[in-house]
């Protein structure tokens, strides 16, 4: 008689665990069906609602992040299940700098813890084989996470599978203008470097100057090739949560032909019905972007 | 009981009965939602009128508060403008006629609300990859519009910007657009920016190359560029609010292809299903009060 609740106990677990296991089937069987379509190839998220989402459960404040690590976490799941090669997340803005110390300290601990696990054998890095890097002004973190986040790009330096990019310290109009600042230094460098070298082979002196002039033009590939997000490429959908609908100096250069959602959920409860339906809305204006695409 | 019954029977039918010939004229899905934001938008619209018509003393705090919520500076892509023809069986010529006497009106309505600068984004560098004679009756069209608005821009005191790239039009709409940029640059107070062969990305790189002749030339240090370095380059330099609170595309899509990168860092992003030029005034309070609703916090806590 006294075996009876722990008898219970097990069954109860091993009816979760079956019915785990038939979610994860039938999961992987939608997947199927979806990418009889085009899938994107790169996916960016801005994590917003954290904060209202532990608000509106009456939990402290810094649990509304935790809750929205897992929810990351579950969605990355999705993602490379269904063979999305890049996924971005938009984890702390240079904006965010200027909350209340207490809060940001918080994040930055949580962070740290984050990132630190990412180095496990368990974690998600190696379950998928995945590349880290860390995208944004690395210099305004303080030490700890720094060294943490080279850390990890050093190490998933090998892997190929799949990319995460973290964007930390991250503003758009930041990237830009030190993609701007670098591509200046840059063509400053190889003018002086090229210094009396004539164009032997320009005809003329008309040429010849052309030929100087383009050198020394800054052209569209010298800003792309030194933003930091160069490492991937455009994102294919931008999900933003909590239904506000604003870029927030998020991927401004990288987002002019990328589709944008904002499911009204906190991010701490999106799911899996909100990856689906972004998906087939893309798949639905994918044929005539890319007719558009091809025509340029 | 009975008499209980009818009474809520009533009731109920005086409101949805209206809903359905509300929701057939706005060609907006029949819900609750919905209707009680019509009675919303028909209430702020006669609020704005009394605005206009009424206050001419000081104003008090709420309507202060009232006039800090409204975004001083709209952009608009005009999407929709062939599938609105298409529906109709008319050319394509035709429903970007209709599109550009819809631009004028809504531009009338937007400045009477108190909106101080309207960027429309009429022409992307991608349109020229568009039908040859599709691109020359767009042109035609911004010829003709640019003539016979004249008069208008300059008794209504409405300063005009045309910004892209120039290179590849006209002589004869580059001289228009010269004339009435001339004719209107001392107007204060509504400004309205035209994105004719304009690209975000191709402002933000001529931005860069401005700022790289600048080093050149011993004019500034690498290390001054910074993010307001760049705005001062940017097309958008000629406005007092080169950054736009609100960016409405019409006809459903989820895009900004390309218009305003670095200017819509914290706009706001509306994107109605409706066609362009069936967007008008209610549409377009629908648009304010979804903008009045949001909490802009760019980046920190409230």
């Amino acid at each position: 008689m006294a075996e009876l609740p722990g008898q219970i106990r097990r069954m109860g677990g091993g009816i979760s665990q079956l019915l785990e296991q038939i979610c994860g089937f039938s999961r992987r069987c939608l997947f199927q069906v979806i990418s009889m379509g085009p899938i994107p190839n790169h996916l960016a998220f801005i994590m917003d609602g954290n904060r209202r989402y532990a608000k509106k459960c009456g939990l402290e404040d810094g649990s509304g992040h935790k809750a929205g690590f897992s929810a990351l976490m579950l969605m990355l799941q999705y993602c490379y299940e269904l063979g999305i090669k890049y996924v971005t997340i938009y984890a702390f803005s240079i904006d965010n700098f200027r909350r209340q110390p207490e809060e940001v300290q918080s994040l930055m601990d949580l962070m740290l813890e984050k990132i630190n696990s990412l180095l496990e054998k368990e974690s998600i890095v190696h379950q998928y084989g995945i590349r880290v890097y860390f995208i944004g002004n690395l210099a305004l973190l303080n030490d700890q996470v720094r060294v943490a986040a080279e850390k990890v790009m050093k190490a998933t330096a090998k892997n190929s599978r799949v990319v995460l990019l973290i964007c930390i310290a991250y503003n758009s109009t930041d990237e830009i203008v030190q993609a701007v600042k670098k591509s200046c230094i840059n063509k400053s460098d190889n003018i002086k470097a090229s210094g009396n070298y004539k164009h032997e082979d320009a005809d003329s002196d008309v040429e010849r100057k052309d030929m100087e002039n383009q050198e020394e033009r800054i052209q569209l590939v010298d800003i792309e090739e030194n933003m930091q997000m160069s490492v991937a490429p455009n994102p294919d959908i931008l999900i933003r949560s909590s239904g506000e609908a604003r870029l927030s100096n998020f991927l401004l250069w990288q987002t002019g032909n990328s589709q944008l959602c904002s499911p009204a959920a906190l991010w701490p409860e999106i799911g899996l019905r909100h990856l689906v339906w972004a998906i087939l809305n893309f798949q639905r204006s994918h044929s005539y972007l890319e007719k558009r695409k091809k025509q340029l | 009981m009975l008499f209980l019954f009818s009474v809520v029977f009533t009731f109920l039918a005086l409101f949805l009965i209206p809903g359905l010939f509300i929701s057939r004229r706005l060609s907006v899905s029949f819900s609750l939602k919905n209707i009680i934001r019509f009675f919303k938008i028909t209430a702020s619209k006669y609020d704005d009128e009394e605005e206009r018509n009424g206050k001419r003393g000081a104003m008090g705090d709420k309507e202060k508060r009232a006039m800090n919520r409204m975004p001083k500076h709209v952009a608009v892509i005009l999407d929709g403008n062939r599938r609105w023809a298409e529906k109709r069986g008319l050319k394509t010529s035709e429903g970007h006629e209709a599109g550009a006497r819809t631009l004028m009106e809504n531009a009338k309505d937007c400045f009477a609300m108190g909106t101080n600068t309207i960027s429309l984004f009429a022409f992307s560098t991608e349109n020229w990859e568009r039908p040859e004679d599709e691109v020359n009756c767009l042109m035609a069209l911004f010829e003709k519009h640019f003539k016979s608005e004249m008069p208008y821009f300059q008794r209504e005191n409405i300063r005009i910007s045309v910004i892209g790239n120039r290179s590849k039009i006209s002589e004869s709409l580059l001289g228009l657009i010269e004339e009435v940029e001339e004719a209107t640059k001392s107007y204060e107070g509504k400004h309205l920016i035209i994105a004719v062969d304009y690209s975000g990305r191709f402002d933000i790189l001529q931005a860069c190359k401005n700022l790289a002749m600048k080093v050149k030339d011993g004019l500034i240090q690498v290390e001054d560029i910074d993010e307001k370095a760049m705005e001062k380059e940017l097309m958008t330099k000629c406005s007092e609010f080169p950054n736009p609170d609100l960016l409405i595309r019409t006809s459903g899509e989820q895009r900004i292809s390309n218009f305003f990168l670095w200017q819509s860092a914290y706009t706001e992003l509306y994107f109605p299903n409706v066609l362009w030029p069936d967007f008008g005034e209610a549409e377009y309070l629908d648009a304010l009060t979804w903008y009045q609703q949001r909490q802009r916090r760019f980046g920190r806590r409230v």
